[in-house]
């Protein structure tokens, strides 16, 4: 028993000690958002296969939270390429730029679409943002003042929506397809109410980004699996998850269509569905030539193989770029320009 | 003081019972009503067991139905043509497997034309076709040259169709599996040129982003050498605690305030001891992360107060005659320690380990915040090598969004399940084999 005693001791100081001396790293680090996270994995996996250098360790931090951790600073410790799903904002970059981390470059690899979807079984929706906004708003106008959103129907919005109950589930608000349906609908929506419109920047965010919590508006969780089974379960949800899991489940679930245009590939691809978004990756300079292959990771992302229309992001649901920007993005990321806000 | 009558004892009733022999009716109604209570809280009690047993039966019931499929694989063959000018011996990795795979389709539907139809047919076969078609090389270089009939795994979703998860009578257009590609499929399958087998990928290789090549051995690696490390930091550490302070500690204010602490910190949510790794190990000392080591030191902050807590209570069990029999015949307290109560309290301990080690091997919180939540496809060689654990995976396959990932989870489940088992199991027989009892 003693000695086993010792011998467990031993180990422990030995693996600590061990991990004292940590070895440079030989691999490239990913952080950041968790839209981009099923494309820049299947980037990493090919690249580990076809390249002679490892797989990169993607994490799935969140936009916000993989940002923080690349602006932390220079060096092994801190990752090499940060994934967003919007673009990095100047405060963030000045906080980078104050942590040593100067030369940012940008790399935007395409479009993600948010899909408003209900199960096959439900009656078809056509939306407007305006109606959106109606539907899941906290306040909504009525006459002259700001009232508790009093609608319970679709109907009660627009007579030629459905009489079912207006029963949404959405991402939470720590949520970047959140943050960007609040950008891309709701404030869209509460712009076609001149009274609104006029208000100074404050006042019409806490009317246009505040949703209803009387249970007419769901947050359903990160996990937008979660929210396809519970639409296929229930024809009278609708819910408001990422295109790609609309691509996949497109045997139980549609897409409703927004101002006229229903969510497919095509339609995200050439502009005309309007709720979709840019995705990002963003690369540090300073660790190109430090960290073995990143420059070729970055070529391997931006590649036709990967990001062109019939690449294999395309399969795993990214919208690709148009092609002349495609080579103009290309052209920059590998030429390692980096970013000026 | 007098004696307190029989009577004041059991109450009127037991009295008059007693000394008349017979009873009322109005006692009679009170025997039976409490016969009668005493059944319904049985009843009760019987209802909430077959309740727990159908919630069980029911998850583990789900989690099988959903989750068998993935343990089973259909392959394709494909005869692949080997051809010389492909393929280069002295550097026979370099080959561009893809185009041969993407030949021998060609080959076998020579009618297909077009480059989207051509993509398709491509897509037929995994990615992985490229570098099964490699292996065969690796392992049998003189195949070059030669044509060879080859299994190779077929894609996700024309595994899902064969498995029979894709509905036929479905329009095209709701059909992730297009008319076209059924009838390919139906050919393959008259010409027998489909079978399916044990997905052995499953237990052989890491993570990846196609389902059909998505692994749980990196994760099965990850976790062992995250428990190792946990084993390694909280076993001793927690043993001493305990024996210190059960057998050599003087009781007093200090011991007390420690002890409260070490029950306290029992209770403290994990992801408390995730943020304290990110913010000591990681930023502070440094160490890598997503490393099994900064896993295994953060869980082994977690366990350590289940071994401490399970080591006293083991020690407490063993009588307080062996350790005066020892010190009686000469033995030093250090002798009587080693040489009697801890052996005797070993398998108490080794219980309270193994439960410990369970709950860490469960555990996915903390590890989020230390960075082993995260996409891996090497299996890691070492405690510093980047790898994820069993919970962590299944996680992040949850949150995939292809369809053939939800097998995927069930079946990590399953094999995280079994791992629980197993180490519960071991926990049991220890108990049985070598308790004492006194």
């Amino acid at each position: 028993m003693k000695h086993l005693l010792t011998a467990t001791a031993l180990a422990a100081v030995v693996s600590v000690a061990a991990a004292g001396s940590a070895v440079a790293r030989d691999q490239i680090r990913i952080v950041g958002s968790s839209t981009v996270f099923p494309f820049s994995t299947a980037v990493a996996e090919t690249f580990g296969k076809t390249s002679s250098f490892k797989a990169p360790v993607v994490e799935s931090t969140g936009s916000g939270g993989g940002i923080k951790l690349f602006c932390a600073g220079v060096g092994t410790d801190h990752p090499d390429i940060t994934n967003a799903s919007r673009r990095i904002k100047n405060s963030e970059v000045e906080k980078c730029a104050a942590n040593g981390v100067k030369e940012i470059v940008e790399v935007k690899i395409g479009y993600d679409g948010i899909a408003i979807g209900q199960s096959k079984a439900g009656a078809d929706l056509k939306l407007t943002k305006k109606q959106i906004f109606l539907a899941l708003a906290a306040k909504v106008p009525s006459g002259n003042s700001m009232v508790a959103n009093p609608y319970k129907l679709w109907s009660d919005i627009d007579p030629s929506l459905p009489k079912t109950k207006i029963e949404v589930l959405g991402p939470p608000p720590t949520s970047g397809t959140r943050d960007a349906f609040v950008e891309l609908v709701m404030r869209e929506g509460a712009k076609a109410f001149p009274d609104i419109k006029k208000l100074g920047k404050k006042e019409f965010r806490a009317i246009s980004d505040r949703m209803r919590e009387d249970g007419a508006f769901i947050e359903a969780g990160e996990n937008d699996n979660l929210i396809v089974q519970k639409l296929e379960a229930n024809p009278v949800a609708v819910g408001i998850f990422g295109f790609s899991f609309l691509d996949q489940n497109a045997d139980k679930i549609k897409g409703a269509e927004v101002e006229g245009v229903k969510p497919t590939f095509e339609a995200i691809a050439d502009g005309s569905y309007k709720v979709s978004r840019s995705l990002y990756f963003y690369v540090k300079k300073a660790h190109v030539g430090v960290i073995p292959g990143i420059q070729e990771y970055v070529a391997e992302f931006t590649s036709e193989k990967a990001a062109s229309d019939e690449g294999y992001l395309a399969d795993k649901g990214l919208i690709p770029l148009p092609p002349a920007d495609r080579n103009a993005m290309r052209k920059g990321a590998t030429g390692l320009v980096p970013l000026k806000m | 003081m007098t004696e307190p009558s029989f009577e004041k004892i059991a109450g009127p009733g037991a009295a008059m019972a007693n000394s008349k022999g017979l009873m009322p009716d109005r006692e009679a109604a009170l025997v039976r009503r409490r016969y009668r209570a005493e059944a319904r809280f049985k009843a009760l009690g019987v209802a909430a067991i077959v309740c727990a047993i159908s919630m069980l039966f029911l998850l583990v019931g789900s989690i099988i139905s959903t989750g068998w499929s993935a343990f089973y694989q259909y392959e394709i063959a494909l005869d692949i043509k080997f051809d010389k000018a492909e393929i280069d011996l002295t550097n026979p990795r370099n080959a561009n497997y893809g185009g041969l795979v993407k030949s021998a389709l060609s080959a076998q539907f020579p009618e297909v034309s077009g480059r989207t139809n051509k993509r398709t047919l491509y897509g037929l076969v995994s990615s992985g076709a490229d570098y099964q078609a490699m292996e065969v090389v690796l392992d049998d270089p003189s195949v070059v040259g030669n044509t060879r009939r080859v299994w190779v795994l077929a894609s996700d979703d024309i595994d899902s169709l064969l498995k029979g998860f894709i509905d036929r009578s479905l329009p095209e257009a709701d059909r992730r599996v297009k008319n076209k590609e059924l009838v390919w499929i139906d050919r393959l399958k008259t010409d027998g040129r489909v079978r399916w087998s044990m997905n052995t990928v499953f237990w052989k290789s890491g993570d990846s982003r196609e389902p059909e090549l998505a692994g749980f051995w990196g994760a099965i690696v990850g976790s062992f050498f995250t428990l190792l490390v946990t084993l390694a930091l909280s076993f001793p550490v927690g043993v001493l605690a305990a024996v210190y302070l059960e057998e050599f500690a003087p009781k007093n204010r200090w011991t007390d305030f420690i002890e409260v602490n070490i029950n306290n910190l029992a209770a403290v949510p994990s992801i408390v001891f995730g943020l304290l790794g990110l913010a000591v190990f990681l930023n502070f000392f440094g160490l890598p992360r997503s490393a099994p080591l900064v896993g295994g030191i953060v869980l082994s902050l977690m366990t350590l107060p289940t071994i401490i807590i399970a080591s006293r209570a083991a020690l407490k069990a063993v009588p307080p005659s062996i350790r005066e029999a020892a010190l009686g015949v000469g033995a030093s307290k250090h002798q009587v320690v080693t040489h009697h109560v801890l052996p005797l309290a070993m398998p108490g301990i080794l219980t309270g380990t193994i439960i410990g080690m369970a709950q860490a091997l469960g555990e996915t919180a903390p590890l989020l915040m230390i960075g082993m939540v995260a996409f891996i496809v090497n299996v890691p060689g070492g405690v510093t090598d980047p790898s994820t654990v069993m919970p962590v995976q299944i996680y992040l396959w949850a949150d995939s969004p292809e369809r053939a990932f939800v097998a995927r989870t069930s079946a990590g489940i399953m094999a995280l399940l079994g791992f629980l088992i197993l180490m519960n199991a071991l926990a049991v027989i220890l108990r049985k084999r070598f308790e004492r009892r006194w």
